[in-house]
Formats: C-alpha cells, sequence, structure tokens
C-alpha cells in the first residue's frame, strides 16, 4: 500500500527533516507513525499526501509511483486517501452531515447515493443523531469522530491519521483508536502518527520509530510484540 | 487513475453486518458536472442573497458604473437620428424675389432640371408657402390680416451628390441666377453636428471600455475577499481530492452573478432615466415637427447588457482566481 524507497526531504534552507527512508507497509496494514516532535512524522504523511513532494528517493502508493503524478492527477489521486488531522479540520459554516458530504460532492455522487453513504459513516462513528447539527456545538471528541466519518464516507483503501488523538483523554483516545481498528478489519490500511506512546503500546501492531529524520525502528515488518 | 480504480470499496465477507450493497453507480461524467454547475451556482446566488448588505453595495459600485455608458449610448443614439438625416439635408433652397412671376419660376426650374448636379427640383410657390406657413406656425390668423403674401416662392433641389465641395460650388451658382434672393443650405451644421456625435461616440466607447475594467477590478477584489474568507474551506476541500476547477466553479459563478445582477440593475437605472426623461423629450420632439422619435432601451439592448456585465464578472473574478486560488494549498 504505502513503500519509500530511499526516500529524503530538505526544506528549503537545507533543514533535512527526513533522510533516507525505506520501508514498506502492505494493503490491509496498521501501523503507528511515532517518534518526538520534529521527529518528521508530518513530513512523512505530507509526502504519502503529495503535500510536499521528496528531494530524492521514490514513494509508492497503492502501486503508484508519486514521483510520476502530475498535477492534474493529484485530486483524484487524493481521494482514495482518507486523512485524519489533530485539529479535525471541519467547517462550521456547514452541518455534521454536509461536512461528511464533502468529499462525495467533490466526487459526484448524486445526492441520494451520497445521503445513505454519509448516514452510514456516521452510523459507524455513532453520530447518526447529531447528522444536522453544527460541529461547533460538539465536543472533542465528536469533533473528532466527525473528521473521520469524513476520512472514510469515501471508501478510501488508506487511512493517515495526524495525531488524531492529540487532544484527547485517554478514554476518547482508546475509543477512537477502537474505531480505527474497526476500519482496519474489513480491509483498510490504517497508518497513525502519534507521540501517545502509553496508547501505542496497549495495541499490538506494527510502530514505525522516527528520530531527527531516521527511522530507528519498523523499517522491517515486526509488531511491538518482537521488541 | 489506476490507483484510484483499485482503490474502490473492498469488504471482506468477515463484516456482516452492513446490508450487502448492490454495485453503485459509478459518479462522474456529464451529468456530474451539470449536476455540480447547477448546485454551485444556486450555492453562490445563495451565498450572495444571505450576505444581502454588503453583495447590494457592490452590486450599485457594477451598476453606476454600467448605467453611466448605457445612458450615454441611449442619448447619442437619439442625437444620431439628427445625423442620418443627412440625406435631406442636402437638400438646396432657393429663395425667389417677391415679384418673381408663375412663369419665371418654371423658367428657371426648367433651366436647372438640366443642370448636370441637380437630380430633382420641387417648386412650392407663394400661395403654398402661405398654406404651409398657416397651418403648423400658429400665427395664421396674423398673416390674413396682411394685404400681401409675404412669403417668397422656393424651389427645393435635391443635388445628386453628397461632396460637400460640390454642393458648396453647386450654391455659389444658383446664387448668381436672375430672380434669386437667397440661397439656404443645412449642410454645414449637420456635418458639424455628426462630427461631434462621432467624436463623441468615441469617448463613450473609451469611457465604457475603462468603467468595464472597473467593474472587472471591483469584482475581482471583492472575489479575492471571498477567497479569503473560505481559505480554511478550500484547504480541505484540495486535501479530499477537489481539482483545481471544482474549487473555482463557486467563485466564478460569484463573479458572474455579481456581473449579471449589477447588469440588472444598471437596465433599471436607465429605463427609470427614460422614464423621467420623457415628458420633457416628447415636448421637444413636438417642437420638431414630430420628425423625432425617442429611441428606447431595446430588449436585445438588455439583453446584451447582461451579457456583457455577465462576463465582466466572471471575467473579474476569473483574473482573480488565477492569482489568489494556485497560492492556497494544504500544507
Amino acid at each position: 500500500m504505502i513503500k519509500f524507497d530511499a526516500v529524503s526531504k530538505r526544506y528549503p534552507g537545507g533543514h533535512e527533516a527526513l533522510s533516507n527512508i525505506s520501508f514498506h507497509l502492505e494493503e490491509g496494514a496498521f501501523a503507528f507513525l511515532t517518534g518526538h516532535s520534529g521527529a518528521g512524522k508530518s513530513t512523512l504523511l505530507k509526502l504519502i499526501m503529495q503535500m510536499e513532494k521528496a528531494s530524492s528517493g521514490q514513494v509508492f502508493v497503492n502501486n503508484q509511483n508519486l514521483n510520476r503524478l502530475s498535477k492534474r492527477q493529484l485530486p483524484y489521486f487524493r481521494r482514495n486517501i482518507g486523512l485524519v488531522f489533530q485539529d479535525h479540520q471541519l467547517l462550521f459554516d456547514r452541518s455534521v452531515f454536509e461536512n461528511v458530504a464533502l468529499p462525495l460532492q467533490i466526487a459526484g455522487y448524486d445526492s441520494r447515493e451520497a445521503g445513505r453513504r454519509v448516514r452510514a459513516a456516521l452510523d459507524k462513528v455513532g453520530l447518526l443523531k447529531k447528522e444536522n447539527q453544527n460541529p461547533i456545538a460538539l465536543s472533542g471528541g465528536e469533533q473528532q469522530r466527525v473528521g473521520i466519518a469524513r476520512a472514510v464516507v469515501n471508501k478510501p483503501a488508506l487511512l493517515l491519521a495526524d495525531e488524531p488523538t492529540g487532544n484527547l483523554d485517554p478514554q476518547l483516545s482508546a475509543e477512537i483508536m477502537e474505531l480505527f481498528e474497526e476500519f482496519n478489519r474489513v480491509g483498510v490500511s490504517v497508518l497513525i502518527a502519534s507521540h501517545d506512546l502509553s496508547l501505542i503500546a496497549k495495541l499490538q501492531h506494527r510502530i514505525l520509530t522516527l528520530e531527527h529524520g531516521r527511522m530507528i525502528q519498523g523499517a522491517t515488518k515486526k509488531t511491538v510484540s518482537d521488541y | 487513475m489506476a490507483a484510484s480504480r483499485n482503490a474502490a470499496p473492498r469488504k471482506k465477507p468477515a463484516k456482516a453486518d452492513k446490508p450487502k450493497r448492490q454495485k453503485h453507480t459509478k459518479p462522474g461524467g456529464l451529468s456530474m458536472l451539470l449536476r455540480n454547475h447547477q448546485q454551485v451556482a444556486v450555492d453562490s446566488l445563495d451565498r450572495l442573497f444571505s450576505a444581502a448588505a454588503a453583495s447590494a453595495l457592490t452590486w450599485a459600485m457594477i451598476a453606476i458604473a454600467i448605467a453611466l455608458p448605457l445612458f450615454l449610448f441611449l442619448v447619442l443614439q437619439n442625437l444620431q437620428q439628427f445625423g442620418s438625416n443627412i440625406d435631406e439635408a442636402t437638400q438646396v433652397s432657393l429663395y425667389m424675389e417677391l415679384d418673381t412671376s408663375e412663369a419665371e419660376l418654371l423658367t428657371v426650374q426648367n433651366a436647372l432640371n438640366s443642370h448636370p448636379t441637380i437630380s430633382s427640383t420641387e417648386v412650392i410657390s407663394q400661395s403654398q408657402a402661405l398654406e404651409e406657413f398657416q397651418a403648423l406656425s400658429g400665427f395664421g390668423d396674423v398673416l390674413s390680416g396682411l394685404n400681401e403674401n409675404p412669403l417668397p416662392a422656393v424651389i427645393v433641389i435635391t443635388p445628386n451628390t453628397e461632396i460637400l465641395d460640390q454642393v458648396r460650388s453647386l450654391v455659389e451658382e444658383l446664387a448668381t441666377i436672375d430672380k434669386v434672393d437667397s440661397v439656404q443650405y443645412d449642410l454645414d451644421w449637420l456635418q458639424r453636428l455628426y462630427e461631434i456625435l462621432n467624436l463623441a461616440q468615441r469617448l463613450t466607447l473609451m469611457l465604457g471600455g475603462l468603467l468595464a475594467f472597473g467593474v472587472a477590478l471591483v469584482v475581482g477584489n471583492t472575489v479575492r475577499l471571498a477567497i479569503e474568507n473560505r481559505r480554511d474551506e478550500i484547504v480541505v476541500v484540495k486535501l479530499v481530492g477537489g481539482t483545481n476547477a471544482y474549487v473555482a466553479r463557486p467563485f466564478l459563478y460569484t463573479g458572474l452573478w455579481y456581473g449579471v445582477g449589477g447588469g440588472l440593475l444598471a437596465t433599471v437605472l436607465v429605463l427609470l432615466a427614460q422614464l423621467v426623461m420623457q415628458g420633457p423629450v416628447s415636448q421637444l420632439a413636438g417642437l420638431y415637427n414630430g420628425e423625432f422619435v425617442l429611441i428606447k432601451l431595446s430588449l436585445s439592448n438588455i439583453f446584451n447588457v447582461l451579457f456583457l456585465s455577465g462576463f465582466l464578472g466572471w471575467f473579474g473574478a476569473w483574473l482573480s482566481v488565477l492569482r489568489h486560488l494556485k497560492a492556497i494549498e494544504p500544507r
């Protein structure tokens, strides 16, 4: 699903955010990406989303070489990746339903099919009853669930999350992680960037650890129990 | 694009709590694009109406910028009626001396008919002139009190040329004919009016062009603010796979609606001005022997104005989108 081949990312000014990263995440995998802040977690996710281009090396997503992705293809490529943000990035000028419907609207679903899918996604995250509310009226945990519903409504093959539990208490965080695991069980590949080590340790999944832009752990496939 | 197809929804049989889904219709194609256009068109108009005060201000600005040259255009069209009568104006009137007899009048007319630069002549005898004057001037009673007819006979000549120099030399020649008192022709001042109108038309065009550019800039700036206001939304839309065209569309429609709305308001302004002017103009027209007809804004004029203003709005928005939208990328 995701393959990095000797990838480096240097920002203008010389700061090397990632150096010589290689790893492979299979289809249907569930992995955490961890490391101290500034270690390069966000940069790695940005390379997958093509918000940034690699300085050297190659990134493959779904067997597609992202170096060869044209600007025209980029939006269509992104439609296959669900992205969950730490600050959920919901739009407060519209209802929960309309927030979740956004990716379907963009992909051009007719409103009946879109409505069905949005309700299925909201049902999945347990917020079906709040579809008509404005997300600003929801709690932090609920807002994050809406963000997750929006990320999965298009049934992406890959789900990325950048510190999805960063603003949540341990109880809510565990619930959110459970949700991700559920999606993983139906075949969605999941990669979660998080520095919540205590939470990660409880879940038996592969861990990729970054330190100062280098991958110091998890580059080859092992689960946490192997360490 | 291979990747996007591979990534179609996959389900593992293990998860059976969802109802089995029949193959859904793939989104895409022309109907989807049309649906999106329709939706965005309505949505962007909604947004303008929901911020009514700010929108009205922009609409008023555009309306004034369009109404001004439109009104001038209409005024010129009306004035050009005089210019278009230039054929008639080349007619030369020969005022005969008062003691010219009918026979002498005919002799002069016959001589003129064989002149190489004259195509036709028409005689208005003294009595005909009197009748006409009594009918039109309103001074009939005064004249009937006179013993003698004070009006001269007139020979109206239509030259077969419109070249000013040739007409002038004809006029000089005619003045030397025996029994001719004076020669009058209106070409000079009409020619001048014609040139002035030409100049005014150019000025109106230039003014119109400048104001049109102004309209595009006003819309562009307004759309720039709209883009700023929706920056967060644009970032999210781009991250979940919105194309540049998709992101730009609402703003282009916003520009279009600004333009069309402004054009509509401008039309109303000019129609109002027309209504205000109608009374005085028809009185003036009465003095001109009914030859003058007030030219009003036609339906096709209105249609053209709406089309043009809509285009200007769209164009202004497009300029703004081109400049500002591409700069907003998720970071």
